[in-house]
């Protein structure tokens, strides 16, 4: 698979870069065969204690992988996900000993406890969606305590606080190293799923809900599908976790599962560093083996934890994965330009979009008692450049918003080709084609430019997540050819040399142009550009020029809202003049230019 | 039978009530929630049994050590997990930061006192009566707390200047108010306040380790109910979450108990992401 992505990659690119692109995707895969090499071979030079600390450091990274989506891509702060490890290792244990029913298999009594906990994590990750960080750090903390309470009280099937046997898997894993090899098996194959989840269009969705949440939402990313699917994953790998963890045992009471041991996992991925698998695995393999360096070092293990997270958090914040990456310390050219190619905007678009028009009708809307908006009619075209200026505060960023879904107008209505469209499905822009970028640029810092270009086709995959989980055909296919257009728009707009660089060691102005490729890969029908040319050199600003015009002309209808009244008046076709929430003035630039209102209450003699 | 349940009910909501007016003082002074929250009213109590009962020092005594201890605490929080994260509030490393700290002492409470549950000092040598001191003690704590905050936001120039930082920071900066020295007083207020909670509920709640995350939670569930910083709708809540976790307790049992109290948060929080007493949302674009 990762040979795959380097030939694809290799395509794109001059050929004198070949070796360096098989170098690094080799790079990014080593360490992770070095892991796998030592793990097959971990029996031939590990005494038999060893074994139980390495069988339990797979156990964990079964949980971790899962949860890493959650915390490390996602960016959710679920600290109590050991409930769904209770929750698995007593499905499992209850099933295989026959409480409630006939005695399963542990095999499908495994199956069952993935299902129950895919289930449960979406339980506990729904409130997510609703509740701001705190407020869901504590309700999984809370859940945490309450499995416990339950698992204790729950005495005809739990065995309360006495407890229950564990699982034990029959032949050939009965055996210490066979049950090693049992486990390791899970952790590789986590290991590969979860990677590739990280390397498709819903992984850098992730990242982005995580880092830019209104440009995920701008590129069609429905936020509660997505992070439903990764609840659903990650409460499956912790039951499943919870399973072995119960066979480790051999026998479990409430009383193993601490909160000390969701913290374990929490700060595995957060010492890992944030969009990164390798880091929360070596995070992982390096907490469950500290403390049996040093025997007096067990009962403070959790105060280690703690104090290595103090650390984390003020020092840094990267983690493991941004001091490995040796790769984003190299400088880049000091003095570089940007050199769009507007000639290849056309080849971004295969067909002309043909959206009909764009309409605002008798929009209103208002804060408390100040009108933003006060019945704004505004018409875009296909193919057409039009221009929103005014003075500060005239509403002009409001009824970006507006259109982008992101207030609800009390009158009136945005019509797309004569049909209202719904106010406040933000995420429904992106399918009607309609992008967008942002005052200030709204860009994932952790990921390659290219990453945060390829974020803007997500909704063009046709792939769904478990193909993505497994490296199936359709998923390599969408991956290619997200890469190859990300690579095009990057070209088109001049930062294709910028590809593979951290997005947040860009300069202001290269950030703005990669949010233009990024809405370029919707091909849209309509693009909206909130102040593009803010904090540009006169230069750039006739790049930009260009690259607008180019747009306009492969059919798109581009509102640009801007301070610059030479860029307006250059480019556009037809230009609004808002002031106090109204149309003070609209036309040619040439009328405008000549509008005596205009020129006394914004252009200036 | 309904006498005592309203009793201890009320009892253990007003400790709630003051764990949540504990978050409330130091969220408004940085619009950090901190879970070191639940840690400051478990340390009252461990800290208590530990000055009166293992030391032996005079009650009075024993009290305002208690209390210091609490404002030191609370002033380590801030420089220590506060004051380096308030950067970058929108990227929440407060909870991280705040979560070690708590973390970090809960640990050392719990090898460094115990980890069983240790009895604490009764504080009055009076004989034991229906409304006994453990049940009125915290109901005085809460009242005597309610009533000083108010006297001091409504009456007092450093009330205003809290009140001014919680409104606008920005703003009570360019008035020249000493921000960071508000913050770190507010924070060590509420250190007060945290270990008088535990402090006044130590007869209840015993000297344990483990109840500083049980409180973080229960003290956080009057925060989301009531609305952040909102003191008395945290009163209200915690009231009104004291008298239903003991009615339960006494209906179905302890261990249900929490869990109807658990499903009534989120049900709540999910409907009214806001609280019951509502704020705007703000603007992200």
């Amino acid at each position: 698979m990762e040979t795959e992505i380097t030939q694809q990659a290799t395509k794109l690119r001059p050929a004198s870069a070949n070796g360096r692109a098989f170098a690094s995707g080799l790079g990014t895969a080593l360490p992770f065969l070095a892991l796998l090499v030592v793990g097959v071979a971990f029996p031939l030079f590990g005494g038999g204690y060893w074994g139980v600390i390495a069988t339990r450091a797979c156990v964990y990274w079964v949980l971790v992988s899962g949860l890493n989506l959650v915390v490390g891509f996602a960016g959710q702060i679920a600290i109590g996900w050991v409930a769904l490890l209770t929750l698995g290792a007593y499905t499992t244990s209850v099933l295989v000993a026959g409480n409630v029913m006939a005695p399963l298999s542990p095999y499908l009594a495994l199956a069952i406890a993935a299902l129950v906990g895919a289930v449960f994590g979406l339980i506990v990750g729904l409130p997510a969606l609703r509740l701001r960080t705190f407020y869901f750090a504590i309700t999984t903390l809370g859940f945490a305590t309450i499995v416990t309470q339950v698992a204790l009280a729950w005495q005809s099937v739990t065995g309360g606080g006495v407890g229950v046997p564990g699982p034990v898997f029959p032949e050939p894993f009965s055996s210490q190293w066979g049950f090693y090899y049992f486990c390791f098996g899970f952790a590789a194959v986590c290991t590969w799923m979860t990677a590739n989840i990280a390397e498709s269009r819903f992984g850098r969705a992730l990242a982005a809900i995580r880092d830019a949440e209104v440009a995920a939402e701008a590129s069609g990313i429905s936020k509660p599908v997505l992070l439903g699917k990764v609840f659903l994953f990650a409460g499956a790998t912790a039951a499943v976790a919870g399973g072995l963890f119960a066979s480790l045992q051999s026998y479990i009471t409430p009383d193993a599962f601490t909160l000390d041991l969701s913290i374990l996992f929490f700060i595995a991925i957060l010492i890992g560093g944030r969009s990164s698998i390798l880091g929360p695995l070596l995070g992982t393999i390096l907490l469950t083996a500290l403390p049996e360096f040093a025997a007096p070092l067990v009962a403070w293990s959790t105060f280690l934890y703690a104090v290595l997270l103090l650390i984390i958090v003020l020092a840094i914040p990267g983690g493991i994965s941004e001091m490995l990456d040796f790769k984003n310390r190299r400088a880049l050219e000091s003095n570089r330009a940007i050199v769009p190619r507007p000639e290849l905007v056309a080849r971004l678009f295969d067909s002309v979009p043909n959206a009909g028009t764009l309409t605002l009708d008798q929009v209103t809307l208002s804060f408390g008692g100040v009108l933003a908006i006060d019945g704004l009619d505004l018409e875009i075209r296909p193919g057409q450049l039009h221009g929103l200026i005014g003075p500060n505060g005239s509403g002009k960023t409001t009824t970006l918003n507006v259109i982008s879904g992101y207030y609800a107008p009390q009158r009136g209505a945005v019509r797309l080709n004569g049909k209202a469209i719904p106010a406040l499905a933000r995420d429904q822009r992106a399918h009607m084609r309609i992008a967008r970028t942002f005052q200030t640029p709204r860009i994932v810092g952790s990921a390659t430019v290219l990453e945060n270009v390829m974020i803007g086709g997500t909704i063009d995959g046709n792939g769904t997540f478990v193909e993505s989980l497994l490296s199936l055909p359709r998923h390599r296919r969408d991956e290619a050819m997200l890469r190859d257009t990300a690579m095009l728009a990057l070209e088109a707009v001049g930062l294709e040399r910028l590809a593979s660089v951290r997005a947040d060691r860009l300069q202001h102005a290269e950030l703005r142009f990669t949010e233009i490729a990024r809405a370029l890969m919707l091909r849209p029908a309509f693009l909206l550009l909130d102040e593009p040319a803010a904090g540009l050199s006169a230069e750039e600003i006739a790049r930009l020029s260009a690259l607008l015009q180019a747009i306009a002309r492969a059919g798109t209808g581009v509102l640009v809202v801007e301070h610059h009244p030479d860029l307006i008046f250059d480019i556009c076709d037809q230009v609004t003049v808002l002031n106090l929430g109204r149309t003070l003035a609209a036309g040619t630039p040439a009328q405008i230019r000549s509008h005596r209102e205009v020129v006394n209450a914004y252009l200036g003699a | 039978m309904v006498s005592s349940i309203v009793l201890s009910g009320t009892a253990i909501g007003c400790i709630y009530a003051l764990i949540a007016v504990t978050y409330n003082v130091m969220f408004s002074a940085s619009r950090v929630f901190s879970f070191t929250a639940g840690t400051l009213g478990m340390l009252g109590g461990v800290l208590g049994s530990l000055f009166i009962a293992r030391m032996g020092l005079p009650v009075a005594i024993g009290f305002l050590l208690v209390l210091a201890g609490g404002a030191v605490l609370g002033i380590v929080t801030e420089i220590v997990a506060v004051r380096p994260v308030l950067k970058s509030l929108d990227q929440h490393l407060y909870v991280l930061s705040t979560l070690a700290l708590a973390l970090m002492i809960q640990q050392f409470t719990a090898i460094e006192w115990s980890t069983e549950p240790l009895p604490f000092p009764r504080l009055f040598d009076i004989a034991r009566v229906e409304f006994d001191q453990q049940f009125w003690l915290p109901m005085l704590a809460c009242l005597v707390v309610i009533v000083s905050l108010e006297l001091l936001y409504r009456h007092t120039l450093i009330g205003h200047a809290f009140i001014a930082i919680a409104e606008d920071n920005y703003a009570a900066r360019a008035l020249g108010l000493p921000e960071r020295r508000l913050r770190m007083t507010s924070f060590a207020l509420a250190g007060v306040i945290g270990t008088l909670a535990g402090f006044a509920g130590g007869e209840m709640l015993l000297a344990f380790f483990a109840n500083a995350p049980m409180l973080t939670f229960y003290g956080f569930v009057p925060v989301a109910l009531g609305g952040m910083g909102n003191n008395r709708g945290a009163v209200v809540a915690g009231l009104m979450l004291g008298l239903f976790q003991q009615t339960a307790n006494f209906l179905v049992g302890g261990i249900f108990a929490s869990v109807a109290v658990f499903s009534v948060f989120i049900i709540v929080l999910l409907a009214r992401p806001e609280g019951l007493v509502g704020a705007a949302l703000q603007r992200r674009v």
